[in-house]
């Protein structure tokens, strides 16, 4: 439930000091690109903000994006949103089940009309009638509908909610839809990645709580301060496609001497997000680090972009399926253009005699 | 994305098929066509129909004393952007991937910086070539939609290939995409227009060798 004091009293009272509270804000404000000034824009937005309300809804999704946000890298400070926000529903992270955990959800939708926000993982499916994924007895586009009526804003994490996901690829048996084909009356930020950045979700609630308003997004609906840029721009391995140099296969010298691995089906050059500025595990490392091409998890479609490890610059499925109908139906033409040539040449010939 | 997809998917492989389909074609129809009888004896060869038309392709690579003070830049020109053109489209790194993905052959590539400075002046090259074609009122008049057509057809995949290489105006993605669309309107070209030259070239140049020999020219 929404706590009535402000977050700057309640920090206060659990023995949070000033100097770490203003470390959190200088250090979203870094992360979200903001100048430094912000940074106590960001402080004093927090610290006299009211404990906001969230409702996670999980739909057709494997909880990855919530197993990304609880480990978040630095504890320390990850810790803060959870104290910043009031999860009032979360099948994964609540104690009520069943009839108790619906009524919760109604109580914070109540309690909070218009303020609350609905953070949504996972995609909705709508074909026949969308039964294939029920909760409470609801199908999750009622489940959906019903939620976001009196929301604030609509953050959608993960592939799944924003660009429909696994769910959503190709032949998409469920009819599965992103969240923003459904709720368009209200604003709709996307954080995609399959998980997202725990950062980036982190962030954008931030962002939310200190300003009361959307960050600036790109044209997908993503916050641009974690998805302005592409992978492979700021790729540590980028050097190394510059001069051809690059791995051929996952055990070949290449790949030993960490060159690029465009040749391997890397997604990096159309592929945004942070993944190689924030990195993962405390900036431990990330997938193209530990030696795996990027898959393209934040993009749209990005299961059906042709194969994991097919090169961006190749054709997508088999540009070569009607080559040899094709160069049958060209010789049969050309044949028969040049009988045609002769057939007519000769009957010239012929009335000329 | 999506656009990038549609070209590397549906796109793409229409553009192939159209080409295959086209070049075999234009070769069946071309080595099927019905040829003039030449019934004369001929005059006497210095050397067989076959060794002419090798020297005449040869010899057509570089012009005469005689027109070279007046075609020199042509020439020179003409080169540039041909090679150019090869070093491009055979030894850019993502290109060798397309090939090897296509047929299984692939070779060591160019570094992409060294393939960018070729792809600069191969589009300067192809631009001069642009502008000696208008600026020279005979070449413009008897210029017809196929010299024209041609030149933007080849010139586009250039241009998208160095503007997506450099990330200019817009997301990456959509300038591969406009490059890969591009490059499928060239492969669709080909087969119809003067391009067909690509596979032609050396069977025209043959042909005319054997065909002057036969009338006793010196080659």
């Amino acid at each position: 439930m929404s706590d009535k004091k402000t977050l700057g009293e309640m920090l206060t009272e659990r023995g949070v000091s000033r100097r770490s509270f203003l470390k959190y804000a200088s250090y979203t404000a870094s992360i979200l690109a903001l100048p430094p000034t912000a940074a106590t824009a960001i402080a004093q937005g927090i610290a006299n903000a009211r404990r906001q309300s969230v409702i996670w809804l999980s739909f057709q999704e494997c909880t990855g994006c919530t197993e990304s946000i609880t480990r978040a890298h630095a504890p320390s400070i990850e810790d803060l949103i959870f104290d910043f926000i009031s999860l009032d529903y979360h099948h994964t992270l609540q104690n009520a089940s069943g009839h108790l955990a619906e009524e919760a959800r109604m109580q914070a939708m109540k309690d909070n009309a218009g303020e609350y926000i609905v953070i949504v993982d996972g995609s909705v499916p709508l074909k026949d009638d969308g039964i294939y994924s029920t909760i409470a007895g609801i199908t999750n586009l009622q489940m959906l509908e019903e939620t976001c009526r009196d929301a604030f804003a609509v953050i959608s994490v993960g592939s799944c909610a924003t660009f429909g996901g696994i769910p959503g690829a190709n032949p998409n048996p469920t009819g599965a839809v992103p969240v923003s084909d459904i709720i368009t009356d209200k604003p709709v930020i996307n954080i995609s990645g399959c998980p997202p950045i725990p950062e980036a979700m982190t962030g954008t609630i931030a962002y939310l709580l200190s300003f009361g308003s959307v960050p600036e997004l790109d044209h997908l609906g993503r916050p641009k301060a974690f998805f302005g840029e592409a992978i492979h721009d700021r790729c540590y391995r980028r050097p190394f496609y510059e001069r051809g140099m690059f791995a051929k296969s996952f055990d070949d010298e290449g790949a030993r001497q960490g060159w690029c691995l465009f040749e391997v089906g890397c997604k990096g050059p159309v592929s945004y997000n942070a993944c190689a500025t924030l990195k993962w595990n405390g900036g431990v490392s990330f997938p193209i680090q530990s030696g795996h091409g990027c898959l393209g998890c934040s993009e749209p479609g990005f299961w059906d972009m042709g194969g994991f490890y097919k090169p961006l610059s190749t054709a997508k499925g088999d540009p070569l399926q009607w080559a040899g109908g094709a160069a049958v139906a060209g010789a049969a033409i050309g044949a028969a253009s040049a009988a045609i040539a002769r057939n007519k040449r000769n009957k010239v010939m012929k009335e000329g005699k | 994305m999506e656009l990038l997809e549609f070209a590397r998917g549906p796109v793409l492989t229409f553009a192939i098929t159209v080409f295959i389909a086209g070049i075999t074609y234009r070769v069946f129809s071309l080595f099927l066509m019905w040829r003039t009888k030449d019934s004369s004896a001929g005059r006497k060869r210095s050397r067989s129909a076959f060794a002419s038309a090798v020297r005449e392709v040869i010899r057509r690579l570089w012009p005469q004393a005689v027109y070279q003070q007046r075609t020199m830049f042509e020439l020179v020109n003409g080169y540039v952007f041909h090679i150019g053109l090869a070093i491009i489209v055979f030894l850019l790194a993502p290109h060798i991937v397309f090939i090897k993905d296509l047929v299984g052959l692939s070779w060591p590539a160019l570094p992409n910086n060294v393939v960018y400075a070729v792809s600069i002046i191969t589009m300067v090259s192809l631009i001069a070539a642009l502008v000696m074609r208008i600026a020279n009122p005979p070449q413009r008049l008897i210029s017809t939609f196929d010299d024209w057509f041609s030149w933007i057809v080849t010139f586009l995949p250039v241009l998208t290939g160095v503007i997506a290489t450099s990330h200019l105006g817009a997301r990456y993605e959509t300038l591969l995409a406009l490059h890969i669309l591009s490059v499928a309107l060239l492969l669709i070209w080909i087969p119809f227009g003067k391009l067909m030259h690509f596979f032609l070239v050396f069977v025209t140049r043959s042909q005319t060798g054997a065909h002057l020999s036969h009338r006793g020219a010196q080659l």
